[in-house]
């Protein structure tokens, strides 16, 4: 996992071939590493230190999720329409010391193609779902959940729960 | 009534905020605006309050926080309210990159010249993870883009990124 400071977080990812095989090993890659990381709900391929614009997400069982689509494996994703701006609090596997407040859409209309087949698809989402596709977008853009932060006292410390001792 | 402007810096523990403001409400202070938040494991706490007492007394009232609690208090009188600045735009700077010697003071540099003032600054360093967010009033004639390609620049020759955004608040 990469992170921050690193120049391909801060770097806008280059457009990919979504059909070529190593498109679909990168999505494959991005699924299966978010699968296995403890409550990540999305991965960009920025993160794994590939700067192209491929990007997993599956909000399955999250509290806050309302509209769910399942594991998404997007490349080349774009925000066609976004509305109902909502502040929340994000974290991020690529700076996991710090959480911010971002204002996000809270209802989304997404573009992109899916790896293998190539097929373009576009969808509607809210809530939950809205905000962790619109983080991956970023992702994908070169921009982190800190460029958006919402005010000088909008970053936070992550809190670790610590054992009690003794 | 007099306005004074206090500070409290000392190692963290809980009561700190408590002991403080007792002593001042003790002396019939008034706490107006005030900012209090931990440092690195350092308390640090800048407060304005207003009351009918001299800077001496309150100097004296907060010099056992130095004995019991290890605290540094200072106290001074400030004026009201300084020359308000006319009315600017509200705009947001992120800076994120490794850190390094001087980030703040090049890019607050390039905020002060182009007549910008920083509200609210907040840096935090994790690692070698560098933050910066600041809160920006620029004034109507200023070249906003500009200004955010000259931040962008200083910042990548420090090796860090900027951006600028408007920070306006929605009106509900």
């Amino acid at each position: 996992m990469v992170r921050a400071p690193a120049t391909v977080l801060s770097t806008p990812c280059e457009p990919v071939n979504p059909t070529a095989a190593e498109t679909v090993r990168l999505a494959e890659d991005l699924a299966a590493t978010m699968r296995v990381s403890p409550g990540c709900v999305g991965l960009a391929a920025p993160q794994i230190g590939v700067g192209l614009q491929v990007f997993a997400v599956d909000v399955t069982g999250h509290p806050k999720t309302r509209t769910c689509h399942g594991l998404l494996v997007l490349c080349n994703a774009r925000i066609v329409a976004a509305s109902q701006w909502h502040k929340g609090r994000e974290g991020c596997m690529s700076v996991p010391d710090l959480t911010g407040d971002v204002k996000r859409a809270g209802r989304l209309v997404v573009a992109g193609q899916l790896p293998g087949t190539g097929e373009d698809v576009e969808f509607s989402t809210n809530a939950f779902e809205a905000r962790a596709l619109q983080h991956e977008i970023d992702h994908c853009a070169g921009l982190i959940f800190l460029d958006r932060v919402t005010g000088a006292d909008a970053v936070y410390a992550r809190k670790v729960y610590q054992p009690p001792r003794g | 009534m007099p306005e004074y402007a206090v500070t409290v810096l000392g190692a963290d523990r809980p009561g700190i905020i408590a002991d403080t403001t007792e002593i001042l409400a003790d002396l019939g202070l008034n706490l107006t605006d005030s900012t209090m938040t931990r440092l690195r494991g350092h308390f640090a706490m800048t407060l304005i309050c207003a009351g009918d007492v001299t800077a001496a007394t309150i100097d004296g009232a907060l010099a056992p926080l130095a004995v019991r609690r290890a605290l540094v208090a200072t106290v001074r009188e400030v004026g009201p309210d300084g020359d308000v600045a006319a009315p600017g735009e509200h705009y947001l700077l992120t800076v994120h990159g490794a850190d390094r010697l001087g980030i703040v003071t090049a890019l607050a540099r390039v905020v002060a010249e182009a007549g910008g003032n920083i509200t609210d600054l907040t840096t935090r360093l994790v690692g070698r993870l560098y933050v910066l967010v600041a809160e920006v009033d620029l004034p109507a004639t200023a070249e906003r883009q500009a200004l955010g390609n000259q931040l962008r620049a200083v910042a990548g020759r420090l090796g860090v990124e900027a951006t600028l955004r408007s920070g306006e608040a929605d009106l509900l």
